[in-house]
């Protein structure tokens, strides 16, 4: 399935394959697939009736009209347009260049709005987007700076399993303090705090005592989630007034942004840790790509030992790139306690820190690829709500397991074959 | 994990000396690469005697590090036990005019909570005759039967260079699997048990394939297709089992199936009076088919080649996509069997979506713990076992919540994965001066290498 044009080279199997230039079908196949599945979809279980968009949300100074379609005709339309980019893809290929990132996104966008259209036919009821697309940014806000964090540790070398972990212990953090202070800005330090506490605990077993990375991080996350459920049982469940009742982060809207029809509604009347992810986002990107702190942390992901000799202290980056990684991973924790619901539940993340892992290799190790694919799965949560809002003809539990099958199929076929930092995973120790 | 990951790695930072050393350890990291034992440091030393070796080796070696593991962890789960205990909390209020008092408190705490950890996993001495006394034993044993299966399938990925996280889909599908036989076909006796595990069997190795299928023809990283994959058999197993028709019991809206037929259940190994059942022995069978498969078989040879270095491996013209499915297929298999006991010996009333009981995880911690070694891990299995089961009785009799064994089992894994760190506590002496190294290890490497 992929075509290969290797440079020979005298050197060993492993510089061979950095030279490798990489023209995949696999994208195309996957495009041209989900395509005709869609249109097959289409054809089988046609469903009658309009499809009924709101555009508007309450309370908007310029309300744009709703918007009733026939459902199939909006389906077939997103199919057409499916067909269109799965056949741009095809002519990449042909040109032998890469696909650009942007095909699939858009792919995604188009055949979800027509899984929507059709679904939607017939429904008394209306599709609000300016609510799908911002319930889905919220949803996505722990996925995403876990995300974040997950890249930054990867890049510098240190493989975090223990995202879960981060997320739990901030969740916990973040109740106890916001509960006793009255105070969610102080629940937000403390998970960032105890964020950084996980991280620094995985740095001294990875990166002092060279312990395998998976093990320390698949392993610390049993032990939060031992101790949070240990204390959650012992301490929050007695005195829950006092110490597990947070007051949480009203959303704000941001003046004239937020008067933006459809996504003003959705992006900027939101809580204080989604505009918090918004800044981080391109902060982590430019501090990755623009600073000498960024490069000298690819340095030590790429080659420690390069960066060893030219004099970049590979073990104390490593620390300050997990601690800094952590503290990141802990905002994400607070959501949960401050942002979502204002109290502490066991095992509470539900393996949103394995989905943030996901996001960062189906991201490549790119924060905003990464944030991208957090997004996505953001949106995956979220759709459930809304189709079961207008009565979807489908069993909910195919609905739910959608955004499931989509990842499968994106990291088989759009992603293809990922690449992961060249030193990640492995102890540095020096000569 | 990924080769490119290992191809990357293997020049650029292959470490001189990695404190533990010895075969055991090396198993449980997964790329031995990295420990670098290539440098051939085998030195002859005569003058050692046998008797110096020994005590070299019990306190250099791994089973030392692995007791001082175990008594760190319960120290700190002491320290959990006694920090929430209230009678510990009221007496050290006075702490400083009558400190024996919360030294007291401390030790009745700690020590009647482990005391009913005992009772309730190893041996009941409150019990009026043998028969009873031994019961937590059984208990234990029957906590550890669906462990061992998914242990053994998640270390057998480990030896591969493969991280199955799976183990949870991999468990539900199975269940799925095996229940519908055994609920939903009429088989004589004997044959129905053995097509309704064989189903389950299958259909763990099928789920599991898919994402051994997907990282072989596609580079897709196991790590995220194991996971989607478990959300993906949780959702299916749902609507299954919301299904008339389908797993749901006739007549119930509740989403669970009707009970499995007598034919299908396994029977019990020591009688009635304990809940241990047949599936334990189709466990230890499946750890001396891995350890057979794994030191004995060709297949097994290529999984190990591949996990220590794909690239060699694939210039020694081993089929590294062709391995990874195979890997892939027998450890769902494994993780199939697990599911397969837990309907067909653990709940035999009908299941519902949550029969997977967290297993799948557990068994990540098992395999670290045994080292990704099938007999290591039958051992940590056993011990999750008595854990799970003491740790109920420690929760119903002394009212400590039993995640506190969760804590200590987790310590345990991340102390022993340390090696020097709990050398370090314990003053044991580092490793590094060892004059005489396995010759097995070297053999080993040198059969990758051809």
């Amino acid at each position: 399935m992929t075509t290969a044009t290797a440079t020979p080279s005298s050197a060993s199997v492993s510089e061979d394959l950095r030279h490798v230039t990489v023209v995949s079908r696999k994208s195309a196949l996957v495009l041209t697939v989900v395509t005709a599945l869609m249109a097959l979809l289409l054809l089988l279980s046609p469903r009658e009736g309009d499809v009924q968009y709101r555009m508007g949300a309450e309370g908007d100074a310029l309300r744009l009209p709703d918007v009733a379609l026939p459902g199939m005709t909006v389906a077939w339309v997103c199919v057409a347009i499916a067909a269109v980019l799965a056949a741009v893809a095809w002519l990449q290929v042909r040109a032998e260049r890469t696909l650009s990132f942007a095909v699939p996104m858009v792919f995604a966008v188009v055949l979800l709005v027509a899984f929507l259209s059709w679904a939607g036919a017939g429904s008394p009821q209306d599709f609000p987007v300016s609510r799908i697309i911002g319930g889905a940014v919220l949803l996505s806000v722990p996925i995403l700076f876990g995300a974040l964090g997950g890249v930054i540790g990867e890049r510098a070398g240190v493989v975090n399993i223990a995202i879960e972990g981060q997320l739990l212990l901030g969740a916990f953090a973040a109740a106890i303090t916001a509960s006793l202070t009255d105070s969610p800005i102080a629940g937000l330090l403390a998970a960032v705090t105890a964020g950084m506490l996980v991280a620094l605990v995985l740095g001294l077993f990875t990166i002092t005592y060279k312990v395998d990375q998976v093990i320390v991080g698949v392993v610390l996350n049993v032990l939060v989630i031992g101790l949070t459920s240990f204390f959650y049982s012992e301490v929050l469940v007695p005195n829950a007034e006092r110490l597990n009742e947070t007051d949480r982060f009203a959303p704000v809207a941001i003046p004239l942004l937020s008067e933006i029809p459809v996504l003003g509604p959705a992006l900027f009347r939101q809580s204080v840790l989604v505009y918090l992810a918004y800044v981080t986002v391109p902060a982590v990107w430019f501090a990755l790509y623009r600073t000498r702190w960024g490069l000298r942390l690819r340095a030590v992901g790429e080659h420690p030992k390069a960066a060893d000799t030219v004099g970049i202290k590979v073990l104390r980056t490593r620390y300050r790139a997990l601690l800094i990684a952590g503290g990141i991973v802990g905002v994400g924790g607070a959501f949960y306690t401050v942002v979502s619901v204002s109290s502490f539940g066991k095992e509470m993340t539900a393996g949103a820190g394995f989905i943030a892992l996901a996001a960062v290799i189906f991201g490549k190790w790119d924060p905003l690829r990464a944030a991208l694919a957090a997004l996505l799965f953001g949106f995956a949560s979220n759709l459930d709500d809304m189709l079961s809002l207008v009565g979807a003809p489908v069993p909910s539990q195919f609905m739910l397991m959608l955004p499931y099958v989509v990842t499968l199929f994106a990291v088989a076929g759009l992603v293809g074959k990922s690449r992961a930092p060249a030193a990640d995973g492995v102890p540095y120790i020096k000569e | 994990m990924s080769e490119d990951r290992q191809l990357g790695g293997d020049e650029v930072a292959r470490p001189q000396h990695v404190g533990e050393e010895d075969a055991g350890a090396r198993q449980a990291v997964l790329q031995a690469d990295r420990t670098g034992d290539a440098e051939g440091r085998v030195v002859p030393d005569p003058d050692a005697g046998r008797w110096h070796d020994a005590l070299r080796r019990v306190t250099q070696g791994s089973w030392a590090v692995s007791v001082g593991a175990v008594v760190l962890a319960v120290l700190a789960g002491s320290v959990l036990i006694a920090v929430t205990d209230e009678a510990v909390q009221e007496a050290s209020g006075y702490f400083f005019s009558r400190p024996s008092d919360t030294l007291a408190a401390v030790g009745s705490a700690v020590g009647s909570a482990y005391a009913a950890l005992f009772r309730g996993a190893v041996w009941n001495f409150q019990a009026d005759d043998l028969a009873g006394a031994i019961r937590p034993l059984m208990n234990s044993l029957n906590f550890a039967t669906p462990l061992i299966g998914a242990g053994l399938g998640v270390a057998l990925a480990f030896r591969a260079g493969l991280f199955n996280i799976g183990g949870r889909g991999q468990m539900l599908v199975a269940a799925a699997a095996a229940g519908w036989v055994g609920f939903g076909m009429e088989l004589p006796v004997v044959l129905h048990l053995l097509v309704a595990m064989a189903a389950g069997i299958a259909a763990g190795a099928v789920w599991a394939g898919i994402a051994g299928l997907l990282k072989a023809a596609t580079g897709a990283h196991e790590v995220i297709t194991t996971i989607m994959l478990n959300y993906i058999a949780f959702y299916l197993v749902s609507w299954m089992l919301a299904t008339p028709g389908l797993l749901q019991a006739p007549g119930s809206s509740n989403p669970k199936t009707p009970p499995m037929q007598d034919t299908a259940v396994l029977p019990d190994l020591f009688g009635p009076r304990y809940n241990v059942h047949w599936g334990l022995v189709f466990a230890l069978v499946a750890v001396a088919f891995v350890w057979w498969l794994l030191n004995r078989s060709r297949l097994g040879f290529t999984f190990r080649a591949v996990g220590e270095n794909p690239a060699a491996a694939r210039v020694a013209g081993i089929d590294v996509p062709r391995t990874t499915v195979s890997v892939m297929l027998v450890a769902g298999g494994l993780l199939g069997l697990a599911g397969a006991t837990q309907v067909l010996g653990t709940v035999t009333t009908g299941f519902s979506s949550d029969i997977d009981a967290g297993i799948g995880f557990d068994a990540i911690t098992v395999a670290l713990l045994g080292r990704s070694s099938p007999i290591g891990v039958l051992f940590a299995a056993i011990l999750f076992g008595a854990f799970k089961a003491g740790g109920s009785v420690m929760q119903a009799s002394e009212n400590v919540p039993i995640e506190i064994v969760v804590v200590v089992q987790s310590l345990i894994v991340l102390f022993i994965a340390a090696p020097p760190l709990v050398r370090a506590v314990f003053r044991l002496p580092q490793p590094g001066e060892r004059p005489a190294r396995k010759p097995r290890s070297r053999s080993k490497q040198k059969e990758v290498a051809a």
